[in-house]
């Protein structure tokens, strides 16, 4: 399979999609086994381990935090909170070999009784070709506004 | 109507406190003005501040503070507030102001320790009695500030309780966290989390206390991080990603809460965590111990990490873990309303998977996206609203209650005491009412 700038593009929007139709195993199948999803928690952040961060989540992490959204006992869920991306088109920034690296703007809306906030974002994604399929080696989300005081953000922005 | 002490006083009875401590703005305002004033108050921490000029914007109750270092060295702790017109001094968090202070209104300066340094076409003030008034006398400075082993706390009040009556015994915490570095020294790591949450500030504080919720509240997130770790069908002794470490102990019974025991100080403070904690059981880092052995011999290295202390309450409102080196300082906005930020640190001279286990931590619990925080807020918003139920105006406080609890002595008790929640609110009545006519 030989990967164009298309396919990049709608890889990007295809996973935002998911996110907020809450495919929650389709959007894990994306993912490759050692990848991490990072939101950084200062603006232009360099290290993701040794100072704090949103999130930087593996896996394991990734499906804790997916799996507990349908838990009979995840209070903060009832009811449950729903979301909504605007994507500018991705820029297609590095396509080398089964690597590729896509910069994406975005404005997040996330929402939940009666209170809703938007957050504009942008997403850096690491895709590899494997196998055929293209997936996630890792994700990187900047919040525009990241030194701001937040209240919850429960689901995936 | 909360004008006078005894009013205060009234609203806490032993086993219950009334609910106008959480949802009242008066009881608000005359806590910003007398609990606020009269307590020791943390502000930051020194390495937030290291070089001369440097400052650091926070606040203490309402009230806007900077700490900035003055060229002796010595941290200080002004009003951030210009004398002439009011205008706030510094409006960014941090940065560096040179030798002195520059409003950006008209331009008076300041030295870094407030003291009026010039005024543009000074003449103007001639003959007018300015070094007599307030404005001429510069940039007003707190009532008192102590720096305690780096960490800054502060004393709005001019008169008071000295800062080693207010914190006595209970800086045995602070000691421990700073004794786990070899070099003796803590530095703070980046920027901290912060939490907006629509509740009153008590709550948090004395959520850090309360030892009967985690396996309640939290079952969602650590329960089910257990539940999907035997999934995976792994041998029992098979070393656990950090991850579970972390997550896995708040699922523990209430036979380990009530084992691991509650300590209360005078003055309100009080740690979970005196014979063992959730973070007893962490897995040792290559090197770090033979590092603090080498600077603190082995006898004292051992009786550091024996020390396992959960969350220790320096009232009125910040919460330390030593382990593992964080700080949550619980602002009050409003009856309603309360920041938490959250802060790490680094130990200076041990090896980088501590920080790196310290930062995991903070993001996995404290942040805005921790999914174990966003249960926590739940509870916290769930009973800001249910308070205003005007059938049972009183919360209860009583569990393992007894009756002529002392609080002005230190004692240990059953992990899930409520003791220490009772113990705030005894010194919530003492400084609220300090002075007050009754």
């Amino acid at each position: 399979m030989t990967v164009t700038k298309d396919d990049l593009i709608d890889f990007v929007y295809d996973e935002a999609r998911m996110l907020d139709e809450g495919r929650y195993d389709d959007w894990l199948a994306l993912w490759l086994p050692d990848g991490h999803y990072w939101m950084p928690l200062d603006y232009q952040q360099s290290d993701p381990l040794l100072v704090t961060s949103y999130l930087y989540e593996d896996i394991f992490m990734l499906k804790l935090r997916v799996e507990r959204l349908n838990g009979a006992r995840t209070f903060s869920q009832k009811p449950k909170s729903r979301c909504h991306h605007v994507l500018s088109r991705p820029f297609v920034d590095r396509m080398e070999g089964d690597r590729f690296e896509t910069w994406t703007q975005m404005h997040y809306v996330e929402t939940r009784l009666d209170e809703q906030q938007l957050l504009a974002l942008t997403a850096r994604h690491e895709l590899a070709l494997v196998e055929g399929r293209l997936r996630i080696a890792n994700k990187r989300v900047d919040i525009l506004n990241c030194d701001a005081a937040f209240r919850n953000i429960q689901l995936l922005p | 109507m909360y004008e006078t002490a005894d009013s205060i006083a009234a609203l806490v009875q032993g086993r219950q406190v009334h609910r106008d401590v959480y949802t009242s703005p008066e009881v608000f305002r005359q806590e910003m003005k007398h609990l606020f004033a009269n307590a020791w108050v943390f502000v930051g921490h020194e390495s937030q501040t290291p070089k001369p000029g440097d400052y650091f914007a926070t606040s203490i109750g309402d009230q806007p503070v900077i700490q900035v270092r003055h060229s002796d060295g010595e941290v200080k702790v002004l009003y951030n507030r210009c004398p002439h017109k009011g205008t706030k001094i510094v409006i960014d968090r941090q940065g560096n102001t040179g030798k002195f202070f520059r409003c950006p209104y008209h331009a008076w300066s300041f030295k870094t320790d407030g003291c009026l340094l010039a005024i543009p076409l000074k003449k103007g003030y001639e003959g007018t009695g300015l070094e007599q008034t307030p404005a001429g006398k510069g940039m007003k400075a707190v009532g008192a500030v102590h720096n305690y082993r780096g960490f800054v706390f502060a004393r709005l009040a001019e008169a008071g309780i000295g800062f080693d009556d207010f914190f006595g015994d209970s800086l045995s915490s602070i000691d421990n966290m700073v004794d786990r570095s070899p070099e003796g020294r803590l530095e703070v790591a980046g920027p901290p989390l912060r939490y907006l949450h629509h509740c009153n500030w008590k709550m948090l504080v004395e959520n850090q206390t309360d030892t009967c919720h985690p396996m309640v509240a939290h079952e969602s997130s650590a329960g089910t991080a257990v539940k999907l770790w035997k999934e995976l069908g792994l041998p029992e002794d098979a070393p656990k990603p950090p991850a579970m470490e972390i997550i896995a102990p708040f699922m523990s019974p209430y036979e380990f809460f009530e084992n691991m025991g509650i300590r209360t100080w005078p003055n309100g403070h009080g740690h979970t965590g005196v014979h063992h904690s959730i973070h007893s059981n962490y897995t040792a880092i290559p090197g770090y111990y033979e590092a603090l052995c080498k600077s603190h011999g082995e006898e004292k290295a051992k009786a550091v990490l024996a020390e396992n202390r959960h969350n220790t309450v320096y009232f009125p409102n910040i919460m330390i873990k030593g382990p593992i080196q964080q700080l949550r300082i619980f602002i009050p906005l409003a009856a309603n309303r309360t920041l938490v930020e959250s802060y790490i640190y680094r130990l200076v001279g041990a090896p980088d998977e501590l920080l790196a286990r310290t930062a995991m931590y903070n993001r996995m619990i404290n942040a805005p996206t921790s999914i174990v925080g966003h249960d926590d807020l739940e509870m916290y918003e769930r009973a800001q609203e249910g308070l205003e139920a005007d059938g049972l105006e009183w919360v209860n406080v009583q569990r393992l209650y007894e009756e002529d609890e002392d609080f002005e002595t230190e004692a240990v008790e059953n992990g899930t005491t409520e003791r220490q929640m009772r113990n705030q609110f005894h010194a919530w009545v003492k400084f609220m009412t300090m002075g007050a006519a009754r």
